[in-house]
């Protein structure tokens, strides 16, 4: 299968920051393909690199066969990207950013609009409206049409769903898939690591560093302990139990629960006694299957 | 092309959608034209002048009713004592004191030299210098008169004399209106080339649309046209209405075209607009888009020619006005005005100046980065 993107130790320092360190990865066409790391990890700036709007120190990479350096110019006509920040004209009316979009890339709204249709006609009935003016749902089809527009072969969206409510979120994840039909690869960055599972592929990013990547199945199931899930109403005063517990080997706050690992990989006989102790007495203790959220929190301590 | 003319269509819809930009560029080279034209004058009106006449005989009233009866003095107080005119001036109720001591028309009437002591204000050194060479003018005149008085007729004839006629070419009446207004003309489409496109261009960057043009295949030099384009038509339509304004509240005199005015305001605009971009590109943000901006502008227009005259200024002054895009446009703008300069007149300076623009503007295409 043909690949989109193929880098090889990519590096990108700003100052004494090093904001990528060593990254190198592959993305297969008609994939969608996760970078999934918290805040500050490098994801802007790998979006940034691929879409050839910052060199890499060193390294290389090639994106739809052509080099950034030399090929930009070419590979700008090809990618659809999405800024993090929102960044169409709010003083521009939804249509005339449409249209704005569509003529830079040398299209008409008309030549391309099946595929967007799905999307823009959520936002259709207020074409005439100023994009300042949109709610934060309707922005983001705005700004996602905009950058479909032109039929990008590779779509790059920085942090997509980053201030979008939970049911806007899904929406999005369901247009995506509908998407990946059309042979457009998506690449798409989020801290949000239950949005990992939408992925075909992901890759964890830390620190400038690729942790791990992976399908977001075999991710969880490289998880290497047996991992428990313990709730309790005194959630605080079981976290400090479980950490001072000897035989605990991580405990991190989940949800309602609290997800731990022991030594042994086995649930010591002693715990129960040790939180009633502690003044923890309703502790519903179970086995849980692992997230990808337990897995990258045990990659950052290897 | 299509390109080009969506990005210029794009920033008309984004000007005129402005509520305050939209109605600013008309409504600033009216406002500009009514205050700064009347308002900017060095002609001397009224000057403050306070008497010391320790004579009192008819020639020193003789003397003083000249000075009053002329439009360029007003006596403001007389007194006997040279400590209380001083205060008058120290307190800038006065900028001139006229001191004619005991024995003035004595010593006309028996022939002898008589003497006067005039003490300006030469706080503003060039009103001083005004004052002085009026007060001069009044007092030789006052002084031919009687001499005339005190000759008699037949030895007039023979008494040598040189008369001088004055004729002031291009501006008759030395009317200061009319040499200030070209030159405010220039000052208006300056700002509007130095500030609109510059803080245009480094608004994208703040609010980050400029991120998501950068990765569309527009060319940099399209991007660069789309932003001054618009802004070019701006500036000479504000040139135009400042025109109209000169020619029907000023009764302003045109006696070169029309057209080889617009033609200079066209070059100039490009060099402007070139160097205001040019500088967006290394500004961060409007505040310091500002600060660099309004810098250049006023060295380039207050080292233009506009207030002081270009050959009186030192050579430094004079090397660096080659590079100074409001010098040219001043010196054309005053030529074709009131001289009537045909193209082959203002040639050298519309080569310098397309010169200029050429330059700026590709260090703005060149400087200008597509990348983050």
């Amino acid at each position: 299968m043909q690949k989109v993107i193929e880098t090889s130790g990519i590096c990108k320092k700003f100052g004494t920051t090093t904001a990528l360190d060593n990254i190198s990865f592959s993305v297969n066409e008609s994939e969608v393909f996760g970078f999934i790391g918290p805040d500050g990890a490098g994801k802007t700036t790998l979006m940034r690199v691929i879409t050839t709007l910052l060199l890499p120190d060193s390294g290389e990479i090639e994106v739809l066969g052509k080099n950034c350096r030399t090929g930009y110019k070419e590979l700008r006509k090809e990618i659809g990207y999405m800024p993090g920040r929102f960044s169409l004209y709010q003083d521009l009316s939804v249509e005339e950013n449409l249209e704005f979009y569509a003529t830079v890339f040398g299209t008409t709204v008309k030549e391309n609009y099946h595929l967007i249709s799905d999307i823009y006609s959520h936002i259709e009935p207020f074409r005439k409206r100023l994009a300042g003016q949109l709610s934060g749902g309707m922005k983001q089809k705005l700004a996602l049409s905009c950058a479909l527009i032109h039929k990008p072969k590779l779509l790059v969206l920085d942090e997509p769903t980053t201030g979008v409510d939970a049911v806007s979120r899904s929406e999005f994840w369901d247009m995506l898939g509908k998407l990946r039909k059309n042979n457009i690869t998506i690449l798409v960055s989020t801290p949000y690591m239950d949005e990992a599972m939408r992925c075909d592929r992901v890759a964890l990013i830390q620190n400038g560093k690729i942790l791990a990547i992976n399908t977001p199945q075999s991710i969880k199931n490289d998880f290497s302990s047996k991992l428990f899930s313990i709730k309790s109403r005194e959630k605080y005063k079981l976290i400090l139990a479980l950490r001072s517990f000897s035989e605990t080997n991580t405990s991190y706050p989940f949800g309602e629960n609290v997800h731990v690992t022991f030594k042994d990989n086995i649930l010591p006989p002693s715990l129960k006694g040790y939180l009633t102790d502690y003044g923890v007495d309703d502790a519903v203790i179970s086995e849980s299957e692992a997230g990808i959220e337990d897995r990258f929190l045990e990659l950052m301590q290897t | 092309m299509r390109t080009i003319i969506y990005l210029i269509r794009k920033e008309f819809i984004q000007i005129f959608r402005n509520k305050f930009i939209s109605k600013a560029i008309f409504a600033v080279p009216i406002v500009q034209m009514l205050i700064l034209v009347p308002a900017i004058t060095f002609e001397l009106k009224n000057a403050n002048v306070v008497i010391i006449d320790k004579d009192l005989t008819p020639e020193s009233r003789g003397l003083i009713s000249k000075l009053a009866g002329s439009t360029f003095f007003r006596i403001s107080g007389t007194t006997f004592s040279v400590k209380e005119a001083e205060n008058m001036m120290l307190h800038n109720k006065c900028g001139i004191i006229l001191h004619i001591p005991v024995e003035f028309g004595k010593n006309i009437g028996s022939g002898k030299p008589a003497r006067l002591q005039a003490s300006i204000d030469a706080i503003n050194s060039s009103s001083a210098q005004l004052s002085w060479a009026y007060i001069n003018g009044i007092i030789r005149d006052y002084n031919t008169e009687i001499s005339i008085e005190n000759i008699n007729t037949t030895q007039i004839s023979s008494f040598p004399m040189i008369d001088i006629t004055n004729r002031y070419w291009y501006n008759e009446e030395l009317n200061y209106k009319f040499y200030m207004l070209p030159g405010i003309l220039v000052i208006l489409v300056t700002a509007i080339g130095f500030l609109l496109a510059g803080l245009n261009m480094v608004r994208e960057k703040e609010i980050g649309t400029i991120e998501q043009i950068n990765v569309t295949p527009v060319r940099k030099h399209q991007f660069i046209i789309g932003k001054m384009v618009p802004f070019l038509i701006i500036g000479l339509i504000d040139l135009g209405i400042g025109l109209l304004i000169g020619w029907l509240a000023f009764s302003i005199p045109f006696e070169g075209s029309i057209l080889l005015m617009f033609l200079g305001a066209t070059i100039f605009l490009i060099a402007v607009l070139g160097l205001a971009l040019f500088i967006s590109t290394f500004s961060g943000s409007q505040q310091q888009y500002m600060f660099v901006a309004f810098f250049c502008m006023i060295i380039f227009i207050l080292m233009s020619g506009i207030f002081t005259p270009y050959e009186s200024m030192p050579q430094w002054a004079q090397d660096f006005n080659m590079i100074n895009p409001v010098a040219y446009l001043m010196r054309i703008n005053r030529m074709v005005m009131l001289k009537g300069s045909s193209i082959s007149d203002i040639s050298a300076e519309l080569i310098s100046l397309s010169v200029i623009a050429v330059s700026f503007t590709s260090l703005a295409v060149r400087r200008y980065r597509k990348t983050a």
